[in-house]
């Protein structure tokens, strides 16, 4: 993915999240790995990912 | 409960029976070979597999009648080759209504539908539902042609004390108290097991939050028997709901309560009425029903570290507390039953040594925390236990509405059987086959025939063999099975003219080989009752 691509994505998303209201953002995020992983079908990858996004949570 | 005005077993479809306490006192304290306490289903099933063994036993029963109110409904395939082992399948063939479908709805949409395996070369259907009633009733009917048993109701067990050479029950019943030896005792005593007191045991494992009501209902409702599964329906925002078809228009209705839901106020009739009503106009039945009983329950995964205390064996729910969910609790302590009864009746006919006891706790605790596991994963789907499990759950629930992978996530993992690979009597499997069951798994079905693999089957020991040199080996306790190329039963089993595999009375896969030599044979049979390793 090229740097413009991947800005691309994280501008969708970032509206996407001011879109939704509170109560419902979390649950627009967990589908969102659900659907990620399944496309991706690679598990591990899936599990190494769900370990680095819990590195430095309150930085 | 049962609604106000109506009599404790004033049932709506079920006459219960009356037993009196044994009139005839004389033979009362005579020894027995095998006592069992407690006469539900999984006594009653351990009596008559003993029987069909030759084994003659004592059951005993607290109460005067069946079990009443709501219980279990769901008898999986394999639960239905226990009961045509024991003689009392074809009243069951008659009554249960067989099913293989499950749906499930998330607000009110379909986002899954599953099929249990089937196909024309099964005997029997996957799952039959049938009220725990009919199934007592039937088993009751084939005890009373069996000559072997001998019941005694309104016999409450209150003592077991450990003998040199076996045991003493204290029984009491209206007419007096005695004492009785046995050399064995099955506890079949239930969930609150009286004996396991006795014996100062305790389950062991975990209690789970969610709290569910069960109400059975009679009505006219022309849905087909299909498990069908609501998540977070109209009727019951943030819930989940259960619907089940009985024999006799018996409709089973499950809902969870709320957390901010009292148990108390839910079990009021007026609340359960209206909670029904509720569900059924979900369903779009807007007729007439009658309410039959109502209960409620959460689901617990608990367990006996060792099913065996010196010559007590606990089987059923005296062994182990499991959820509900994916209908394991009856058809879990069916397999104990004729896993034990196989067992002792072998070794109280001296052709095993004791040590096969020893296989009964690995072989069926195994089991049990093999559904635990599975049910566990049913349970926080059905009653998420935490906020990150309701979170996911729901992400689940919401993406199934339009990505199907998504709703296998709500599947309920009915029960299949359990492989008990790692059993001290099952041989480890040799190497070279592409697939066929694999020792310690249930014997698949075949089409043979008009008939089934299943039906070719003698009693004790098989030996499935498509090499006819090995006829020969036939025994007391050990039929042999020849069997012919090019048949359902080779795709089954596997391809290859020296193909044998060695069948417990169980129906479990003992050993397997590729090319059998009559001295292996000889080793596994010896090896799966029992013996030292060769
Ligand atoms: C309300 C309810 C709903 C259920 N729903 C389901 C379901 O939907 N699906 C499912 O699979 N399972 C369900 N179960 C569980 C299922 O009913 C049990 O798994 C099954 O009954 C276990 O059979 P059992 O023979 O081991 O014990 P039980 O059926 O409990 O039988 C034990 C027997 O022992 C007798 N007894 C007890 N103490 C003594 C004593 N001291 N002396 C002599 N006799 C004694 C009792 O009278 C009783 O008859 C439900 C259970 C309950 C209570």
């Amino acid at each position: 993915m090229t740097p413009e691509q991947l800005e691309t994505i994280y501008e969708a998303l970032a509206t996407q999240l001011d879109a939704i209201p509170q109560p419902q953002r979390e649950l627009f995020l967990a589908k969102l790995v659900l659907l990620q992983a399944h496309e991706a079908a690679d598990p591990d990858t899936t599990l190494r990912h769900i370990a680095e996004a819990e590195r430095d949570l309150d930085d | 409960m049962r609604p106000d005005g109506r009599g404790e077993t004033e049932s709506l479809y079920f006459d219960y029976p009356h037993f009196e306490p044994p009139s005839d006192r004389a033979g009362l304290t005579r020894r027995a070979r095998v006592a069992i306490v407690g006469a539900g289903p999984v006594g009653m099933t351990a009596a008559l597999a003993l029987a069909k063994e030759g084994i003659a036993s004592v059951l005993f029963d607290a109460k005067a009648s069946f079990n009443d109110g709501s219980r279990a409904i769901c008898v999986a395939r394999q639960s239905f080759y226990i009961l045509d082992r024991i003689g009392a399948v074809a009243p069951f063939l008659e009554k249960a209504l067989g099913w293989t479908t499950g749906r499930s709805f998330y607000r009110g949409r379909q986002i899954l539908e599953f099929d249990m395996p089937e196909s024309p070369r099964e005997k029997y259907r996957p799952m039959y539902n049938i009220q725990q009633q009919f199934i007592e009733q039937y088993l009751w009917e084939t005890i009373e042609r069996e000559p072997l048993i001998e019941a005694r109701w309104q016999s409450e067990v209150t003592g077991i004390e450990d003998t040199s050479d076996g045991v003493t029950l204290t029984v009491r019943d209206p007419k007096g108290g005695y004492d009785m030896a046995a050399d064995w005792v099955l506890a079949a005593d239930g969930a609150r097991s009286p004996t396991r007191k006795m014996r100062g045991l305790r389950l062991k494992g975990e209690n789970y939050e969610g709290r569910y009501v069960i109400a059975d209902v009679q009505m006219n409702h022309d849905y087909p028997t299909i498990r069908r599964a609501l998540f977070d329906p109209d009727c019951r925002r943030g819930g989940t709901v259960l619907v089940h078809k009985q024999p006799d228009n018996i409709w089973r209705i499950d809902y969870q309560l709320r957390d901010d839901e009292s148990t108390e106020t839910a079990m009021a009739e007026g609340e359960v009425r209206r909670s029904v009503t509720a569900v059924l106009s979900d369903l779009g039945h807007d007729g007439a029903w009658e309410l039959e009983w109502w209960s409620v329950y959460s689901a617990n995964t608990l367990a006996l570290d060792d099913y065996r205390d010196g010559r007590v064996f606990f089987i059923g729910d005296s062994a182990h507390i499991v959820p509900i969910f994916g209908v394991r609790g009856l058809n879990n302590g069916l397999a104990d039953a004729q896993n034990i009864a196989w067992k002792l009746a072998r070794v109280i006919a001296g052709r095993a040594p004791e040590g096969l006891l020893d296989s009964y706790t690995p072989e069926r605790r195994g089991a049990t925390l093999d559904v635990f596991a599975n049910a566990s994963k049913s349970a926080r789907f059905m009653t998420p236990p935490t906020e990150g499990w309701r979170l996911m759950r729901d992400a689940a629930l919401s993406l199934a509405l339009t990505h199907p992978f998504a709703g296998e996530l709500a599947n309920p993992r009915q029960m299949t059987p359990y492989t008990y690979a790692d059993s001290p009597i099952v041989l480890p499997d040799e190497s070279g086959f592409e697939g066929g069951p694999v020792p310690g798994a249930a014997l698949p079905e075949a089409r043979v025939g008009d008939g089934f693999l299943s039906d070719l089957l003698g009693p004790g020991f098989n030996l499935l063999t498509f090499d006819p040199e090995l006829e020969g080996l036939a025994k007391d306790d050990l039929t042999i099975v020849v069997l012919q190329a090019k048949t359902e039963a080779e795709s089954a089993l596997g391809t290859g003219p020296g193909v044998t595999y060695l069948v417990r009375p169980d129906g479990h896969v003992a050993a397997r080989w590729r090319e059998a030599s009559p001295e292996a044979v000889r080793a596994a049979l010896h090896r799966s009752i029992g013996g030292d390793e060769p």
